[in-house]
C-alpha cells in the first residue's frame, strides 16, 4: 500500500517536472545565471492558449535562467523588499510604488546603454511625474481608469457624476481601495489627486460619504461577476483588465468621463540589492523589444508603451479606444505619486471613515451585538435556574 | 419530529461545508472566455487544459509538492525521536517539553512567520548567503508540522506495553533492533497520521510561507497573487484536481485503517 503511494507521488513528480522543462530548441549556452523576476500576477504571456512564452523565449536566447515569481499589491512586493529576505534582480512595480522606492533609496540606477529598446518607448512616457528624469524606470504597461456600464439599463456615461446618479442607486460599484475611490471624487472635484491639501481630500471624502448609500458593494475583481450578471449596472474599472468584459457583452461599454481620469503605469526597475544588474538589465530591454513587447500584450489585454509595438498587436486591439485613448483624453490625466506620509494616514483614516458610515451604523451593530449577548446570557440564566429546579 | 430536526440540522451543517467545493467544481467546467463565476456557458474542460500548459502554476505546484514531501518526512523523523523521547521521560520534564511543542500549534501563525523569516534573514547573512529560498521554506514547515507529528505519535507510545521493548532486549534483541521490530510497528498508524497531517498541512500553509518563500513561490502564494485580476477559472480547475487528490488519500487511509486494527485491539478484544 506505502509503495504504491511514493510510486504514485513519484510519477506525479516526474510528470510535473518534466513539463517544467520541456521546449528548448537551438538555446542560447546556459551562462549560469539566475535572475530573480517579481511581477504582478498573470501580467505576463505565458505560452498557454498559443501565446509566447515571454520568459522561456528570453532564456532561449540569452542563456539566462528566469525565476519568475508574482505578487498581488504593490504593498506586498514593498514588505518582501523591505523585509530583507528577499534577492531581486527586476521588480514591476506601480507608479507611485517606484517614487516610494526611490525616495527611500531602494532602486538602483539604470545603465541605459545596456537598454537600447528603450528608444522605442513613446515620448509621453519619458520622465514621468513619479521619475522625473526617467532614471530609474522603465515602462512595462499603462492603462486609464474609466466607467463600465450596462447599457440595458444606463443610457450613456460622460462624467464622473453618473456615479453618483440617484436612479442607479443600489446598482453602482465603486473601488474598494482608498486611492482610485478618492480619485473619482477628487475629478469630480478638479483637484489633483496628489494634493497634500487636507482640505481638499476631506472634500472628497465627504462626497464618497454622500455616495456612499448608493453604492451597491466596494469590491475589487467581483466587479466582473456582478456586472456580467446584471446584478451591478455601472462600476469603474481599470481599461486592462477589463476589455474582456466589453469584447463579450454586447450591452456592455466603457466610458472615459469628461473631467479627466487617473492613468495608470506599471515600470520595470532593478532593486538596490541586484546582484546581477547586468543581466537584469537585458531583461528589461528584451521586454522592450517591440515584438516581445507586442507579443507580451497581445496576451496580457494592457495597453504597450511602444507605438512600434503596436505592429504586433491585433489591428482591433491596437486602434481600440479603450486599450489607447486620444491624446486629447490622455491630456486630460493624471498619474498617483507617493504621497508624504502624513497625507497618506488622513487618506487611510477618511477612507475608513467613508466605508464604516456614520455613527449611526456602528451603534446598530454594537446594537446586535448586546443582543446576541443578552440572549446567550438569558439562555444560561435559564438553564442554571432549570437545573436548580431540578436539584429541589 | 425530533429526528426530522436532526436530519435537516445534519443536511445543512453538510450543505455549508460542501456547498463551496461543489460551486467550485461545477464551474471549473465553465465555458465562457471571460471565466465567468456567475454566468453558465456550457460544459468545456479547457481550463483543464490551460493548467497543464501553465508552466508558472505547475512550477509552485512542483516547488509545493518537493516543499510538503520533504518536509513531512523531516518533520515526521524528527517528530517520532521527539515523541519517543518525551515519553520516557519524568514528569514535570515531559509536561514542560509538552507545553514547550504545543506553543507553536496555539501561536499565531503571523507571529511564527514573522519570527522565522526575522531568524533566517539574520541567518542567511551571517552565512553570507543572498535570499532566502527553498531551504528556509522547508525549515519553516518542519518546524510548525513537529507539533502535530509529536501530538499524534504520543498516544500511540501511551497505549504501548512498556514492557514489550524490554521483552524484545531480555531476549537478547539490541536496543537499536528491538525499536525497528517492536515499537515501530506498534506506533506505525499513529507514525502514518501524522505524516499526512503534516503533508497537507504544508500544502496549503500561505502566512508561514509567504515571510519565509524568498524568491521561491508555492502554489498558495502563486494563487494569492491572482487576486488582483480575478482569480482565474484555471484555479477552480486545479483546486478540482487537489480536492479529488486529497479526497483518494483519504479513502485510501480510511480503508487502511478498517483492515489492519491496531495490534491492542486485537489483543483487548481476544482477552475479552
Amino acid at each position: 500500500m506505502k509503495q504504491c503511494f511514493t510510486l504514485g507521488f513519484t510519477l506525479l513528480f516526474v510528470f510535473f517536472c518534466g513539463v517544467s522543462v520541456s521546449a528548448k530548441e537551438t538555446a542560447a549556452p546556459d551562462r549560469g545565471v539566475t535572475i530573480n523576476v517579481y511581477n504582478w500576477g498573470e501580467y505576463i504571456a505565458n505560452g498557454t492558449e498559443g501565446s509566447l512564452d515571454v520568459n522561456a523565449e528570453f532564456t532561449r536566447r540569452t542563456g539566462i535562467q528566469v525565476n519568475y515569481t508574482t505578487f498581488d499589491s504593490n504593498e506586498s512586493l514593498y514588505s518582501k523588499l523591505a523585509g530583507g529576505g528577499a534577492d531581486y534582480d527586476v521588480i514591476i512595480p506601480s507608479e507611485y510604488m517606484v517614487s516610494k522606492l526611490i525616495e527611500e533609496g531602494m532602486l538602483s540606477k539604470l545603465n541605459f546603454e545596456n537598454i537600447p529598446n528603450f528608444q522605442y518607448i513613446d515620448e509621453p512616457f519619458r520622465n514621468p511625474n513619479y521619475d522625473p528624469d526617467n532614471l530609474y524606470s522603465v515602462p512595462y504597461t499603462w492603462g486609464v481608469v474609466g466607467v463600465f456600464y450596462n447599457t440595458d439599463y444606463v443610457e450613456s456615461v460622460d462624467s464622473w457624476a453618473d456615479l453618483w446618479n440617484e436612479d442607479y442607486a443600489g446598482k453602482i460599484l465603486m473601488f474598494d481601495n482608498p486611492r482610485d475611490a478618492f480619485a473619482i471624487a477628487q475629478f469630480r472635484l478638479g483637484c489633483s489627486l496628489n494634493t497634500t491639501e487636507e482640505s481638499q481630500w476631506r472634500e472628497a471624502a465627504s462626497l464618497l460619504k454622500e455616495q456612499r448609500p448608493l453604492v451597491q458593494a466596494y469590491v475589487m475583481d467581483q466587479i466582473f461577476d456582478k456586472m456580467e450578471s446584471g446584478e451591478a449596472w455601472i462600476a469603474p474599472y481599470y481599461s486592462g483588465d477589463a476589455a474582456i468584459l466589453v469584447d463579450n457583452h454586447e450591452n456592455i461599454r466603457f466610458a472615459i468621463p469628461k473631467e479627466g481620469t487617473n492613468y495608470f503605469v506599471d515600470a520595470a526597475c532593478i532593486p538596490i540589492t541586484s546582484s546581477h544588474q547586468r543581466e537584469a538589465e537585458e531583461y528589461i530591454n528584451f521586454l522592450c523589444d517591440p515584438e516581445i513587447a507586442g507579443a507580451n500584450m497581445d496576451y496580457v489585454g494592457y495597453s504597450t508603451p511602444e507605438t512600434a509595438a503596436k505592429a504586433y498587436l491585433s489591428p482591433e486591439v491596437a486602434q481600440s479606444p479603450l486599450h489607447y485613448p486620444t491624446e486629447e483624453v490622455l491630456a486630460r490625466t493624471e498619474a498617483f505619486v507617493n504621497l508624504p506620509e502624513s497625507t497618506s494616514k488622513l487618506v487611510d483614516s477618511l477612507w475608513a471613515e467613508v466605508k464604516m458610515g456614520g455613527p449611526g451604523e456602528s451603534f446598530v451593530l454594537v446594537a446586535i451585538i448586546l443582543c446576541f449577548f443578552g440572549v446567550y446570557v438569558s439562555i444560561i440564566v435559564y438553564k442554571r435556574n432549570k437545573r436548580k429546579r431540578e436539584m429541589k | 419530529m425530533k429526528k426530522a430536526g436532526a436530519r435537516l440540522y445534519t443536511f445543512l451543517m453538510f450543505l455549508f461545508l460542501y456547498a463551496p467545493i461543489l460551486v467550485l467544481i461545477v464551474f471549473s467546467f465553465n465555458d465562457t472566455d471571460t471565466g465567468s463565476r456567475s454566468v453558465w456557458g456550457g460544459f468545456s474542460l479547457r481550463w483543464y487544459q490551460k493548467l497543464f500548459e501553465d508552466r508558472l502554476i505547475l512550477e509552485a505546484l512542483c516547488n509545493t509538492l518537493l516543499i510538503a514531501v520533504i518536509a513531512a518526512v523531516g518533520s515526521t523523523i524528527l517528530g517520532t525521536m521527539a515523541a519517543i523521547g518525551i515519553r520516557s521521560m519524568k514528569r514535570i520534564p515531559r509536561r514542560i517539553m509538552m507545553n514547550v511543542t504545543n506553543f507553536p500549534m496555539v501561536n499565531p501563525e503571523i507571529v511564527t512567520g514573522v519570527s522565522l523569516m526575522l531568524l533566517f534573514v539574520f541567518a542567511v547573512r551571517l552565512l553570507g548567503g543572498r535570499s532566502l529560498g527553498m531551504g528556509s521554506l522547508i525549515a519553516a514547515h518542519i518546524t510548525f508540522c513537529l507539533p502535530y507529528v509529536i501530538l499524534s505519535v504520543l498516544p500511540k507510545l501511551r497505549q504501548m506495553n512498556p514492557n514489550l521493548y524490554e521483552a524484545a532486549q531480555d531476549l537478547g534483541c539490541p536496543p537499536v533492533k528491538a525499536f525497528f521490530k517492536v515499537v515501530l510497528p506498534e506506533i506505525l498508524p499513529g507514525i502514518v497520521t501524522g505524516m499526512i497531517m503534516a503533508f497537507t498541512l504544508s500544502i496549503d500553509d500561505f502566512v508561514i510561507s509567504y515571510f519565509t518563500s524568498g524568491t521561491t513561490q508555492t502554489l498558495p502564494i502563486y494563487i494569492y497573487s491572482m487576486t488582483r485580476k480575478r482569480v482565474s477559472p484555471e484555479i477552480n480547475a486545479l483546486s478540482t484536481v487537489l480536492f479529488g487528490a486529497v479526497m483518494v488519500l483519504l479513502l485510501i487511509v480510511n480503508i487502511r485503517q478498517k483492515k489492519e486494527k491496531p495490534s491492542w485491539e486485537k489483543k483487548e478484544e481476544e482477552t475479552l
